[in-house]
Order: C-alpha cells, then sequence, then structure tokens
C-alpha cells in the first residue's frame, strides 16, 4: 500500500522528496558532519530547482534530515548555523540524467565526489562516487567496495557477510577493464558493524576502499 | 492487486472490499493484516496533521495568493450553498493542503504530491459533517489504497507518463470508492464508482504553469472532490459503468501513452504556454538570480 504516502515535506516527490534522500546518500558516503560542499546541479534539477525548494531539499539531506522532517523550509539558514559552507552551481553534462546532481565535499585531508539521480515518485539512485560508475538506491543497507579487478575479492568479502550471519539481498560488479579498478554494491537485509569493515579490508589484499551504506529509508516509511 | 476483479472476487467469498485489499496486500508484501492495518492508520494520522496545519498556514505561492482561505471564508458565511456542503468542505480542504504542499508544508502523497489534497479533502469533510468511528476513516483510506494499486499496476500514477488523469483523476478515483464505502456501498459499487470517475477525467493533460506545482493542480484539487462526490452517489444509486473498471483503466493506460510529451509535465504545452503563462514565466525567473555555471 505504498500508494499512499510518502509523508513528504512538498512540493514535488522527485525534485523535494528525492533530492533530500540524495542529500542523505552524500552524507552517508561522507560518514561525518559535512563542513563544505559545492553542489552542481544538472537539468531539470538547474532549471526547476527554485520553485520545488531543490535546493533546500539538498542540504537538508546533507543535514541528515528525513524527507518528512518541516525543518527542510529552514535548511538554508540551518546548515549556515552549523558553519556548512554550501555553494550551488549548474552544469550540463552529455548524456546526464534530467533529474541529478555532484555533491564534492571537502574535508581536512580528503574530498569525495558523489552522483546521484532522482528518479521520480521520490526514488533516487547514486550512480557514481570518485567518478566511478554504480547504481544503488539506497533502501536497504548496503555495501560498496572498491577494489582492483582480481579473483577471490568476492568470495572474500560475502564470506565476512555470511560470518555475521546477514543475508545478501542484491550484489552487482562493475570493473573498468579486465584486471583494472573494480566496484562491488552488496545490499543485505541488515546493518554490518564498523568493525566488519576492518575484518573485510583485511579479507584481501586487492581491497582499496569499503563503504557502509546505512538504508535512506525512513522509521515511518 | 493487478485488478478490480481479483479483489471482488475475494469479496465474493466473504471479504469486504478493503478486507480483500488487505489479503492480496499481505500475499505481496508477506505482512500480516494488523501491521497494514496500523501503518494505514498512521498515514491517516498524518494526513489528518496535514489538513490541520494546512488549513491555519497562510499562503503565498509565485503564482497564486489566498485562494483557499478566500473559499474557506466564503463558504463559512454562505447560507446556501449551490455545490453543497460537503463538495464545498471537501474542496476547501484539498485547496488547503495542495497549497500547503506548495509552500513546502509536510503532506501525504496521496498517490502523489501534485494530487495530495483530494483524498484528505473529501476523508475529512466526510468526518466533520457525518462523524464516522476511526476505523471506518482508516478502512475507506484502505479502500483507496487498493483503488489507486490497480491503477499503478495496469496504468501509471506519474504525471509524466500518463498526465493529470493519472494523479488528480486517479486520487478523485481513489476517494469516490472511499466515500461510496462510507456511505455502506456494495463492492462493487466502489469499484464503479472509481471508473465511473475515471471515465470523466480521462484524457485529463499535466500542464503546469513555469513547471510548479500551482497552476492549475492546486485547483483541479478543489474541483476534483466534486466529481468524485457525484460519482460515488451514482454508484450508491446503482449506476455501473457501461465499460468494466479494469477495462476503464487500460484504457486510461493506453490515452496516458497517447498524450504527447507536451502534455505530461513538461511544461511544454496546455495551459503551460498561453500567454500569461508565459509572462508569468518571465517574471519569476527575472527575480532568480542565475547558478553559475561551470
Amino acid at each position: 500500500m505504498d500508494i499512499i504516502g510518502p509523508i513528504m515535506v512538498g512540493p514535488s516527490s522527485s525534485h523535494t522528496a528525492g533530492a533530500v534522500k540524495l542529500g542523505r546518500l552524500a552524507r552517508a558516503m561522507w560518514n561525518e558532519e559535512i563542513r563544505k560542499v559545492d553542489i552542481y546541479l544538472r537539468g531539470s534539477f538547474a532549471a526547476t530547482y527554485w520553485g520545488h525548494g531543490t535546493d533546500k531539499a539538498l542540504i537538508a539531506g546533507l543535514l541528515g534530515f528525513m524527507p518528512h522532517d518541516e525543518r527542510i523550509k529552514d535548511a538554508l539558514n540551518i546548515a549556515r548555523e552549523r558553519g556548512m559552507e554550501y555553494r550551488f552551481m549548474s552544469e550540463h553534462i552529455d548524456g546526464a540524467h534530467p533529474n541529478s546532481v555532484r555533491f564534492v565535499l571537502y574535508g581536512k585531508d580528503k574530498t569525495v565526489e558523489v552522483v546521484g539521480a532522482s528518479l521520480g515518485g521520490g526514488v533516487v539512485e547514486l550512480q557514481e562516487i570518485d567518478g566511478f560508475s554504480l547504481s544503488l538506491n539506497g533502501e536497504l543497507p548496503a555495501i560498496i567496495t572498491f577494489h582492483k579487478d582480481q579473483p577471490g575479492v568476492v568470495a572474500a568479502v560475502t564470506g565476512v557477510v555470511a560470518k555475521r550471519n546477514l543475508n545478501i539481498a542484491t550484489m552487482r560488479l562493475h570493473r573498468q577493464g579486465r584486471g583494472g579498478r573494480a566496484s562491488m554494491v552488496i545490499e543485505i537485509d541488515g546493518e554490518l558493524k564498523e568493525d566488519a569493515k576492518e575484518e573485510m579490508l583485511n579479507s584481501h589484499p586487492a581491497l582499496m576502499r569499503i563503504i557502509f551504506m546505512p538504508s535512506l529509508e525512513s522509521d515511518i516509511k | 492487486m493487478r485488478s478490480f476483479e481479483e479483489i471482488l472476487q475475494l469479496c465474493e467469498v466473504d471479504l469486504e472490499f478493503y478486507e480483500a485489499v488487505i489479503e492480496l496486500e499481505s500475499r505481496e508484501s508477506g505482512k500480516d493484516f494488523d501491521s497494514i492495518y496500523a501503518s494505514m492508520s498512521f498515514i491517516l494520522d498524518a494526513m489528518e496533521q496535514s489538513v490541520n496545519s494546512a488549513i491555519k498556514s497562510d499562503f503565498k505561492g509565485r503564482l497564486m495568493k489566498d485562494e483557499a482561505q478566500r473559499f474557506g471564508e466564503y463558504i463559512s458565511q454562505a447560507n446556501d450553498l449551490l455545490s453543497g456542503k460537503l463538495i464545498a468542505k471537501s474542496s476547501h480542504i484539498a485547496l488547503s493542503v495542495s497549497q500547503y504542499n506548495s509552500s513546502m508544508g509536510r503532506i501525504v502523497a496521496a498517490p502523489t504530491a501534485g494530487s495530495c489534497g483530494i483524498l484528505p479533502g473529501l476523508l475529512f469533510a466526510y468526518n466533520n459533517l457525518y462523524a464516522p468511528t476511526r476505523d471506518a476513516l482508516v478502512m475507506a483510506l484502505i479502500v483507496a489504497g487498493g483503488v489507486g494499486e490497480v491503477i499503478q499496476k495496469r496504468a501509471t500514477l506519474a504525471g509524466a507518463e500518463g498526465g493529470c488523469q493519472a494523479e488528480c483523476g486517479a486520487a478523485a478515483a481513489m476517494g469516490s470508492a472511499a466515500l461510496t464505502f462510507l456511505k455502506g456501498g456494495s463492492s462493487e459499487a466502489l469499484a464503479h464508482a472509481a471508473a465511473l470517475t475515471l471515465k470523466s477525467v480521462m484524457g485529463l493533460v499535466c500542464d503546469p504553469v513555469a513547471g510548479l506545482v500551482e497552476v492549475p493542480c492546486i485547483k483541479r484539487n478543489g474541483t476534483l472532490v466534486a466529481l468524485a462526490s457525484i460519482c460515488a452517489d451514482m454508484a450508491l444509486a446503482g449506476v455501473r459503468s457501461v465499460i468494466p473498471p479494469d477495462e476503464v483503466v487500460d484504457a486510461m493506460r493506453q490515452v496516458g501513452r497517447a498524450l504527447p510529451e507536451s502534455l505530461r509535465e513538461t511544461s511544454k504545452g496546455g495551459l503551460a504556454i498561453t500567454p500569461k503563462a508565459r509572462t508569468l514565466e518571465k517574471d519569476i525567473l527575472s527575480q532568480i538570480s542565475p547558478l553559475s555555471e561551470i
């Protein structure tokens, strides 16, 4: 009965609720309070953001708000109060999804770039992390790995998941050519504890980086 | 829920329409009866909150002003409402909730944000005038959800795919079935109330001015409650759609696909390209500081 709902701040499921979720995706990648961010709007996001509060919604997501949070309206002020520095720009990328956005998050010694799209009805897709294409909708908790394309990586990572007695819902592999950079997205039916990350990284020498993504789904729906 | 037929078959055995909807939902999702009922009850509470907040809120849109407030004052003072109390009150709530959505208020998409006023309008105007039990309102919401599921499975609920018939039209069909339920209509009558409504919105285009969820969206929320109400009365009277409800939804899908892209939420046709719309759009854009492009 998902037809009625979600409970959300208007006016648009794709340009407002979806935008909040995209901000949350970027925040989940960063895993700490965001101090500085550049946001590049594409296509319809760039053209109509002002009419749908897309800018407020994206920032609200970066602040960790849910799509039904009534503070979304004041997100820009709240971000400034919390010391988040943000800039909005537009960019045209051939072939990009019409409702998409690129975040560049800056920290003391790291930068993360995240691209995501709002597919309609509040459904979103994480499309790129640091230039690497992948696909993830954030409905379930997920493991994202970055590794060299070598035998045994999948078995090593899924072995850790199995040991924790968690069920794998979906799994996708992406690689930039044989033996090149590769990535794996595993959606699981429960959250993994942080210490599993260390165990995974030690499980195979080809693993370079692992991100644990919490589910974007709210407690209500 | 792939069809009205499927729901009505279960009703023929011994279930009420809303029970059949829960049964089918339960088979699909694996959730039990109580948890589905509880989540709909929770949504009804959120919907009521949106109504209360919306009625109290001041609205200043980019294109619309205080139409809902104005209408609310009119119906509270008028001795003789041409449309009758239920329609007038439903319309006032629908306009208010829809405006509230446009000004970043918290609403329940029903089925979408652009059509979020219709269902709360009908349910809470009915609540105000007839004081049904809370459970009856939850059941009515479940009935509406079942109708929406069938429309989504057989056609679409997205304006970008099927035009406004798929958003405000679907919401009105859902609301019409809900009203028919509240008034004690048979399961067959509920399905036909939805069908009668859809037949009268078939082909309705999605043509938002300046791409905003304001014109004509808000007023369509305010007017389609009337269609939902009269179709419920017809269904209660025993009027039946000659074309079976599932076939009406199939026709709606076919019509949606046949709509040119310019009339499916792109703001490239219909009201969105009238001279007045162009002027309004230009005015708004002149007040927006453009994003720097890289």
